[in-house]
């Protein structure tokens, strides 16, 4: 852990990767490969138990590689997490927030933890962080107290406190009405911006991919069905592809339908 | 079962090898002895009173039948202290604070803190295992203790005011006294520290091993109780004979 490295985002090499829970002899991940630049927004998209989560905890360390390589600038993942060489941190989808700790207590964990900066200063920081994130006033606050929206952004501003060079977020905008939504897509672009960190987003919604993506790869049922620029994958003539992209959802059509045919 | 000692095992080693790091971690471990200390502390007065009360009034009558109730305290002080405090409150705090320990740490790992605090490369066993640990294996011994003092009260009132017994504070004390010596004492203590360590490592194993949702939670819950009590009873008594074979 070096928190004075310089902030340039970090290269990640996902290569025929391959997952299989105990439990269920379908594979969750099917041979998945994928290159990630430094400081691109990488967003993986797909519907819900395609397997985005397990490939997320797998760059990050919560899942043991079984078969298949992911490396960091080249180097493999498991001897980069050992010497904790790359500050990599991750927003839950849940926030995950510790619930018996206040804001401020949380923002600032990874810091008063390992010691890396005096009482004061990590005070300041993470009002600054909290700042970044438009949140103010909320230090002393429990999680409990917050909104959703608040909630994920106190996520973003703990994992800001590392000083990532890569963020990894799991489902940013879920459970989030579309406004909050809107502001947390910002918040994504706004720090790869000022941070120069490498983006990976994980993420159902199609809206979110396109607006903040420089790439995006579709995963569907443990395998990657397209990937590349936003427009790119628009364009792809995979019949699986174009289904998810266009697929309208009319909820008043499905409501009336039942009504006739209950 | 092999696989859940395996991991017991690896569990109380890695807190044994935190230690050194229970400075850093002293608030935690005074806001768990606080949480400890002040949801337990009536139940303990009142579970010993009675405990004591009722170890009088079941000995006490066969005692004066005999014409030995003047033994009656040694009866009560030493049985307090080697057995009934140690493994009655041990109990008790694997039933009030195990499981809220279970609960707790079961509860983070479901909603993914304790991914959280892996991710800002914490070690788990040594942010949350460690000061829990240590805080019960601190306030059990205080506790018994405790119950051992009150529980010597609630036999005193019994012996006195019992008509089958009727045996004076004074002549109760009096054999306590002779009866109880430090080893007594040391004894009942060392088995309170033993039983708090099992308590801790089994709450904190069966938190952190936790899975599904709120049903995942009462499983753990449950499982922690039932297996501390179970270990309980039976460290009670391999740790018994192992004393009376020093002594």
């Amino acid at each position: 852990m070096n928190q004075d490295q310089t902030m340039h985002g970090i290269s990640v090499r996902v290569k025929d990767l391959w997952k299989r829970f105990k439990n269920n002899p379908e594979p969750v991940l099917k041979g998945v490969s994928f290159e990630v630049y430094p400081e691109e927004i990488f967003v993986i998209m797909g519907p819900s138990g395609s397997g985005k989560s397990v490939l997320l905890k797998h760059i990050v360390g919560l899942e043991p590689i079984e078969q298949g390589t992911i490396t960091l600038n080249g180097e493999a993942l498991d001897s980069c997490l050992e010497s904790r060489k790359y500050r990599i941190a991750m927003v839950f989808q849940t926030a995950a927030l510790l619930e018996s700790l206040t804001v401020a207590e949380n923002v600032g964990l990874y810091l008063s933890e390992h010691r890396l900066k005096p009482p004061q200063e990590i005070r300041r920081i993470v009002t600054e962080k909290l700042r970044l994130v438009g949140l103010t006033g909320v230090e002393e606050k429990f999680p409990s107290e917050l909104s959703g929206g608040m909630r994920k952004r106190v996520a973003i501003a703990r994992a800001l406190v590392m000083e990532p060079q890569l963020i990894l977020y799991d489902e940013p905008t879920s459970e989030l009405d579309p406004i909050s939504a809107a502001i947390i897509a910002g918040e994504i672009v706004k720090l790869r911006k000022q941070l120069g960190a490498t983006s990976i987003v994980v993420t159902h919604d199609r809206d979110l991919a396109f607006a903040i993506a420089d790439r995006i790869a579709l995963l569907y049922q443990g395998r990657i069905l397209a990937m590349g620029t936003p427009v790119e994958v628009k364009m792809s003539p995979n019949p699986e592809v174009q289904r998810f992209l266009n697929i309208e959802i009319n909820l008043s059509e499905i409501v009336e339908s039942h009504e006739k045919h209950p | 079962m092999f696989r859940n000692i395996g991991e017991l095992v690896i569990l109380l080693l890695r807190t044994v090898q935190a230690l050194p790091l229970v400075w850093r971690q002293r608030l935690k471990v005074i806001d768990q002895l606080y949480e400890i200390g002040h949801t337990s502390l009536l139940m303990v007065c009142i579970l010993s009173f009675f405990i004591g009360g009722v170890l009088t009034l079941q000995t006490g009558p066969l005692l004066a039948e005999r014409g030995l109730e003047g033994v009656l305290g040694s009866i009560v002080g030493v049985s307090m202290c080697r057995e009934f405090a140690p493994v009655m409150m041990a109990i008790l705090i694997a039933g009030r604070n195990g499981s809220a320990i279970a609960a707790e740490l079961g509860s983070m790992k479901v909603y993914q803190e304790i991914d959280a605090l892996r991710t800002m490369y914490i070690d788990p066993v040594h942010f949350l295992v460690l000061p829990r640990v240590v805080a019960v294996a601190i306030a059990l011994p205080i506790l018994s203790l405790f119950s051992i003092l009150v529980g010597w009260l609630g036999g005193a009132l019994v012996a006195s005011i019992n008509e089958q017994i009727r045996v004076p504070t004074q002549l109760y004390y009096e054999s306590l006294r002779q009866a109880v010596d430090f080893s007594d004492l040391a004894n009942g203590l060392f088995k309170s520290f033993c039983f708090a360590i099992m308590i801790g490592i089994v709450c904190c194993h069966q938190g952190l091993t936790t899975i599904g949702g709120p049903r995942g939670i009462g499983r753990s819950v449950t499982k922690a109780v039932v297996n501390s009590i179970v270990l309980i009873l039976i460290c009670d008594y391999v740790l018994s004979r192992f004393l009376q074979y020093l002594e």
